[in-house]
């Protein structure tokens, strides 16, 4: 997370809490297609700006993640398909 | 005679559709089931400016018209035409959160897209200035191709508006023209996003109470001390706030009895009224209090959004037993009553995570339990004080209903290692803003549950306490006999005493059994006739039951009978809901046999335990 001028690609559940990431790539066919539906309907797609605000207090798990104006809750294993790009602040 | 016009509210969860739909129908609504699923039907009525009548229908909050869960698709059949028992809406209200546009446009596109005459609210406008976000609604109007019209249904601004855009819209000539739904999800997501950004005016960024809020209540370390302290503080003041008015409702029903003992003859009748009606029922009525504090409790948490950070924090832990967070919430809802809990499972998109939420609910306290904890609490544990005005009899109440939470939490995880084996389904939720539910909205939802009960008093337990006041009755006692060792309830009490005996369980208990699976509440009405037509002249009260119940019972069978109704089998609605949930006798069967197995066993162990403790 400290290369300083290529933007990785990580996972969302590996994003520090309270940083901020741009989506660049959802790996739909790894969910099942309710949950794939979902995040859809919650409004993740690449290029979204994401915020992750919270950790469960077990196990830091599940994850609340900002998209757009919605703050949604996800486990940590779904977190894990979306591929985001860290943004500095 | 032609149906009244049909308008249904739609919108996506939390865009405040049922403030709206209450602002609109006011208290004249109706709640009823579509049929074949199990997903409430709201429905009111609305008179428009000039007299006419209109149906309203609050449809189940939606993501999208790609269902995921069945109120989902409820809410897209209804839209389509293809719900049966009901037909196809003559309009349709779309209900957006004017703070989370890019989001709930998505949706409110897609219906836009079946061509049905619509009228967006752009509701909470309010909320959205506080949080700095101004919109301008004619550029929604332009993009939309529809009426917009500012909403904050809290306060009912805009709704007198919103009636006069529904009066001409319902005015208008309409030739129902169906496009098909086409655009996918990603092309009409981001289409919300452009028309999103368009009607934003200005936008200052503010530090919003929700973030603050969530930071402390979603605290890794504070989040579970707060949750557990609320949790704590809900059952105390199920026992502190309610002793008054009980007080005042045993009084009402004491003073019932004197005066039906007065008119009455003595004989048949009297004992009737005064043993069977108002002995069993008013034992039953003087719970009102608690079961309405208990649910004054889950509408605010629900209402002020708290419940869903409860299944935040609660995920990781019900994930390790096999459940899912959302099972948090028909697992709480649960402590009221297990039949809208079980319900409630339906937001659960995993077959096996739902069936096993279903299968333990009834393992969460149910307010219909709280009759008989508080009568034998009352009677048998002493009220004092610990420390800091807790009491030990709250104390021991809650110890019953962790009792109940860890057997449910055991049984799910012993159910998904054993006949629902397999992976657990997935955890995703929206966290919506924090918000003061309006009262009036909390005292329409008590006032529902208190009429619900109150008809189930006059109803099932009124009629299951003359039955069994005439089983207990027939036939009569000679001098020198007692009336519950002669009676046919006797006869049967004896039957079922032959079973639980080894647990502690005495004569009366077993005649209270077997009534208690109409309704649980109905073992407190049960206990309270037989001891009534054993004893006449003794007053009917539930004070003089307690003292009864001293000098009957010794503490470990007191003990035993609690333990008994941590897990006791359910009663009858809690086996129809399962039954019609789960499509089969299989299931209910199966959780009735486990349950019934469980509570032999705990209450066995508890008797025995107190036996040698020399209790």
């Amino acid at each position: 997370m400290n290369a300083p001028f290529q933007p990785e690609l990580i996972g969302l559940d590996r994003l520090p809490v309270g940083s901020k990431a741009r989506i660049a790539s959802v790996d739909w066919a790894g969910l099942d297609d309710g949950e794939a539906n979902r995040l859809r309907q919650f409004g993740f797609d690449e290029g979204v700006i994401v915020e992750l605000l919270h950790l469960g207090p077990f196990g830091r798990d599940p994850l609340a993640v900002r998209v757009g104006r919605m703050t949604v809750a996800i486990r940590r294993k779904h977190a894990g398909a979306v591929g985001v790009t860290p943004i500095r602040q | 005679m032609t149906p009244l016009p049909l308008v249904a509210v739609a919108g996506n969860p939390n865009a405040g559709k049922s403030a709206l739909f209450n602002a609109l129908t006011g208290a004249r609504q109706k709640v009823g089931n579509y049929p074949g699923v199990t997903v409430e039907r709201h429905s009111g009525r609305l008179t428009l400016a000039d007299g006419r009548p209109v149906e309203m229908v609050d449809l189940p909050g939606s993501y999208s018209l790609e269902p995921v869960s069945p109120d989902e698709a409820v809410t897209r059949d209804v839209l389509l035409g293809r719900q049966q028992g009901e037909r196809q809406p003559d309009a349709l209200i779309v209900v957006l959160d004017a703070s989370n546009l890019d989001n709930h446009l998505r949706f409110c596109l897609q219906v836009i897209e079946l061509g049905l005459p619509t009228i967006v609210a752009l509701n909470m406008v309010d909320l959205a200035k506080r949080d700095g976000l101004e919109l301008d609604a004619t550029v929604l109007e332009r993009e939309l191709g529809v009426p917009v019209i500012e909403t904050v249904a809290v306060r009912r601004k805009g709704i007198a508006e919103l009636q006069q855009s529904l009066d001409d819209m319902l005015s208008a000539p309409f030739c129902g023209v169906h496009k098909p739904v086409k655009s996918d999800l990603i092309h009409l997501q981001r289409r919300a996003r452009e028309i999103s950004a368009a009607a934003v005016i200005s936008e200052t960024p503010v530090r919003r109470w929700t973030h603050r809020l969530d930071a402390v209540l979603l605290h890794p370390i504070l989040g579970p001390l707060i949750l557990a302290a609320i949790m704590f503080i809900m059952f105390q003041a199920v026992f502190a706030w309610s002793e008054a008015p009980k007080a005042w409702i045993q009084g009402g029903i004491d003073w019932l009895a004197v005066q039906a003992t007065v008119v009455l003859p003595a004989g048949f009748l009297r004992s009737l009224v005064v043993d069977g009606a108002i002995a069993g029922v008013g034992a039953v009525v003087t719970f009102l209090p608690q079961i309405l504090i208990l649910f004054f409790f889950i509408l605010l948490l629900e209402g002020t959004g708290y419940m869903v950070r409860a299944a935040f924090l609660m995920d990781r832990l019900m994930h390790g037993v096999g459940l899912s967070g959302r099972a948090f919430i028909p697992l709480l809802s649960s402590f009221a009553c297990a039949v809208p809990g079980i319900m409630a499972t339906r937001t659960i998109d995993d077959p096996k995570d739902r069936l096993t939420t279903i299968l333990v609910a009834p393992l969460m306290t149910c307010s219909a339990r709280l009759p008989v904890y508080t009568l034998i609490i009352a009677a048998f544990i002493p009220n004092s004080r610990l420390a800091w005005g807790v009491g030990l009899q709250g104390v021991v109440m809650f110890a019953l209903y962790i009792t109940g939470i860890c057997g449910a939490l055991l049984a799910a995880l012993v159910l998904r290692r054993g006949v629902l084996k397999g992976a657990s389904g997935g955890f995703m939720m929206e966290l919506p803003k924090y918000q003061w539910p309006l009262l009036k909205d909390v005292v329409l939802g008590i006032l529902t549950r208190a009429q619900i009960f109150l008809k189930r008093a006059g109803t099932i337990i009124l009629g299951t306490t003359i039955i069994l006041w005439a089983l207990a009755s027939l036939p009569q006692a000679a001098p020198g006999q007692k009336q519950s060792d002669v009676s046919i309830a006797g006869a049967i009490g004896r039957g079922i005493e032959t079973v639980v005996r080894p647990i502690g369980f005495n004569h009366d208990i077993s005649m209270a059994l077997l009534p208690a699976m109409a309704a649980r509440e109905v073992a407190v009405s049960a206990i309270a006739t037989v001891y009534s037509i054993d004893s006449p002249g003794e007053g009917a009260g539930a004070s003089s039951l307690q003292e009864k119940l001293q000098h009957r019972w010794s503490l470990a069978t007191a003990l035993a009978f609690l333990a008994w109704f941590v897990f006791a089998p359910q009663c009858i609605s809690t086996i129809a809901v399962t039954r019609r949930e789960t499509n089969g006798w299989k299931w209910p069967l199966f959780m009735v046999s486990y349950l019934f197995v469980l509570a032999y066993i705990f209450a066995g162990a508890t008797y025995w335990t107190a036996v040698a403790l020399g209790l």
